[in-house]
């Protein structure tokens, strides 16, 4: 048992990382969506939002340091530094590497958004829309569980959750921006006579 | 109206409808152009004419052009404003169509007053004879500096001094509100100097012979003969409009400034002399200029109504309060009008209203916000009626939309 | 005696273009903002009171879309200003306006 520890925190960190990846991006989509109700405001979405964000990228170091540690695994860092240089499932483990490097650095734009500016900070973020089904992805193709029925039903249940939310978004809309050239211009009059 | 001084016949001594007047009828009105004395004698003769700006912010034309003079270095622009984007107002029209050269003068003095090395006419595209006229006239004269010449968009916004910058520079005529503003760094990021073209042809006469800035133009609407006027500062509002036809009995409320300016009851306008700085310290404003009388037969609702609604549907569409605020306002004083009003429509138009200012990048719902706060107050009477009644004036006609 | 100086009042200015009306900054703030008819934030007063510098920081932390922001107020004005400063970064050409 003890020889496979490694392994198993590996499985565990990266299902636990997919769960909190997916409820982030699920919050990010309900923060665009403005949503709220009297038990529960915007500002809880938002602060849930960054916070589990945080929290996905401490199970994720540690699914990969384990995954590189792991004397049993043929990993090493540069499997997990460039996509597709693993000799072990490349193109499964590769896109997780790439769903990594987008994360990092929606998180440390984040971090430094103040900096940056909101223009630049907003165009990586829509990076998460890729990173997300990257992390699904790697999952399906180089997890060891992938086939495992309680795997699947985690798989499904992250799946529905995301598209749910973007179904919602695109329903409900959120930003009022895209309406304000038609609201005022909607009844515009020439004005009176002199 | 008297015609003593050279600074009130800008408009006098020639009918509007003769045409424009050419070099040479100029140059025998007022002589030549003289090109002695300093940038700063003039600057200093206008500072002491106490000449304003006629745009409608109303600063003072001397102050401005010092502080462009006395910049540690490099060039200037002239920006001759003639965007005119304010409705009731035709008074920059009448200079650029009937007196171009006077206009023109006043460029040569400012550019040399303030050492800018580029002009630009900014004519409002709507304002074709204008344009024409000024096109001819530029050709007829030497220069000391380039001119081009450039159309503003026919929209409220485009003649604030920052929209027109913007424009120039980008092609998007929304008033921006970062800092450095245009006197510092304007068109090409040089420092520019955004004058109205009544101020800028007053300057130009009063460069010559000095004197006090006496005299002003109006434009006078809602009477039997509507049109631009040059007054004498300081003459009664009710002498003025009635050398247009208005007759005290027939007039509710007088409109002083276009649709950023202030109602005022007859009864307190009438006397009230008409001078920018009077006009400031009893709330009101000369803003740009525009004189409408309110008849006896229209609605004060109605009007507010429908400049609302105008408003409205200029805004520059970037921020929520402007664009929600104004239509909100504007939908509900519509039902006001119509007689539809829902119970609580003016509690909320006054509430909306006093939510408007400073909750924009620009100044438009503040504007739109001092306009509906004067003609809350002054037609508040017919306001309540036509909220309560659903009728409309004194004699109880059910209210409609003209 | 120790000479104390006081620092510099904060002030919230609110970049009225970039906002988009999320109202956070409201939920977080309520003794300086408050919300209008349409989700947009009034500004209910000028300096930030010492107490509430904390709270203003993480309203400021959290605006979506960075439309909030504090400075320190100018010397001998009371008045919080109303022309909202845009970074940089953003004053990129916009859409021509409609």
């Amino acid at each position: 048992m003890s020889d496979q520890i490694l392994w198993f925190a590996t499985r565990g960190a990266g299902v636990v990382s997919l769960l909190l990846f997916t409820a982030v991006v699920g919050l990010g989509i309900l923060t665009v969506t403005r949503w709220q109700s009297s038990a529960w405001p915007r500002f809880l979405t938002v602060g849930l939002h960054r916070n589990l964000a945080l929290l996905s990228v401490v199970f994720l170091v540690a699914h990969v340091v384990t995954a590189i540690v792991d004397p049993f695994t043929a990993l090493g860092v540069v499997a997990a530094a460039i996509p597709f240089a693993s000799s072990y499932r490349p193109f499964g483990v590769g896109l997780g590497v790439i769903s990594l490097d987008l994360l990092l650095a929606i998180i440390v734009t984040s971090l430094v958004r103040e900096r940056i500016g909101q223009r630049a900070w907003r165009a990586i973020h829509w990076a998460a829309y890729a990173s997300w089904p990257l992390a699904l992805s790697h999952g399906l193709l180089s997890g060891s569980d992938a086939a495992a029925p309680w795997m699947i039903v985690v798989d499904v249940a992250c799946i529905a959750l995301v598209t749910g939310a973007l179904a919602w978004r695109i329903r409900a809309g959120g930003s009022h921006r895209s309406q304000l050239a038609l609201v005022a211009g909607a009844g515009g009059r020439p004005g009176p006579q002199g | 109206m008297n015609t003593a001084g050279t600074s009130l016949d800008l408009l006098s001594g020639r009918s509007l409808a003769a045409g424009p007047e050419t070099h040479d009828e100029h140059v025998a009105r007022y002589g030549p152009l003289p090109g002695g004395g300093g940038p700063n004698d003039v600057i200093e003769r206008l500072e002491a004419s106490g000449l304003l700006g006629r745009g409608g912010a109303g600063f003072p034309v001397g102050r401005k052009w010092r502080t462009i003079a006395q910049r540690p270095s490099g060039g200037a622009v002239v920006l001759i404003n003639g965007a005119e984007g304010e409705p009731w107002s035709a008074k920059d029209r009448a200079v650029m169509s009937v007196r171009p050269h006077a206009l023109i003068d006043g460029l040569i003095v400012a550019a040399e007053a303030v050492g800018a090395d580029e002009a630009v006419l900014y004519v409002g595209s709507g304002h074709r004879t204008a344009r024409k006229v000024m096109t001819e006239a530029l050709g007829q004269r030497r220069l000391p500096l380039p001119i081009r010449i450039v159309d503003a968009p026919e929209r409220y916004v485009a003649g604030e001094e920052s929209a027109a910058v913007h424009f120039i520079n980008d092609g998007d005529a929304r008033p921006t509100t970062v800092p450095p503003r245009p006197f510092e760094r304007g068109i090409d990021g040089q420092p520019t100097l955004v004058q109205n073209v009544e101020s800028l042809a007053y300057a130009g006469l009063i460069a010559r012979s000095g004197g006090t800035a006496s005299a002003g133009l109006v434009t006078i609407g809602g009477v039997p003969h509507a049109g631009v006027r040059e007054v004498e500062l300081g003459t009664s509002i009710g002498e003025i409009v009635s050398a247009s036809g208005a007759r005290r009995e027939a007039t509710q409320a007088i409109l002083l400034g276009g649709y950023f300016g202030r109602w005022a009851p007859a009864d307190s306008a009438w006397d009230l002399a008409y001078d920018p700085a009077e006009l400031r310290a009893a709330g009101l404003t000369a803003g740009c200029g525009v004189i409408r009388v309110l008849g006896g037969a229209e609605c004060g609702v109605e009007m507010t109504s429908q400049v609302m609604a105008y408003l409205a549907g200029q805004s520059a569409a970037q921020c929520g309060p402007c664009v929600f605020g104004l239509r909100a306002i504007a939908d509900a004083t519509e039902r006001l009008a119509r007689g539809m009003a829902r119970d609580d429509d003016l509690a909320r138009i006054e509430r909306w209203g006093g939510q408007l200012v400073g909750r924009g990048a620009c100044r438009h719902p503040d504007g739109a916000a001092g306009f509906l706060a004067s003609a809350l107050l002054t037609f508040g009477d017919e306001f309540q009626r036509h909220a309560r009644t659903r009728r409309c004036g004194d004699a109880g006609r059910p209210a409609r939309v003209a | 005696m120790v000479q104390t100086r006081s620092a510099p009042r904060l002030e919230p200015l609110i970049d009225r273009i970039r906002c988009d009306g999320y109202g956070i900054c409201a939920e977080l703030l309520p003794e300086m903002l408050e919300l209008d008819d349409w989700g947009y934030p009034i500004m209910a007063s000028a300096g930030v009171p010492a107490d509430l510098v904390d709270y203003a920081r993480r309203a400021v932390a959290g605006c979506p879309v960075l439309a909030l922001r504090l400075r320190a107020q100018p010397a001998g004005q009371v008045q919080a200003s109303l022309v909202p400063a845009r970074p940089w970064r953003d004053r990129v050409r916009s859409a021509a306006g409609g």
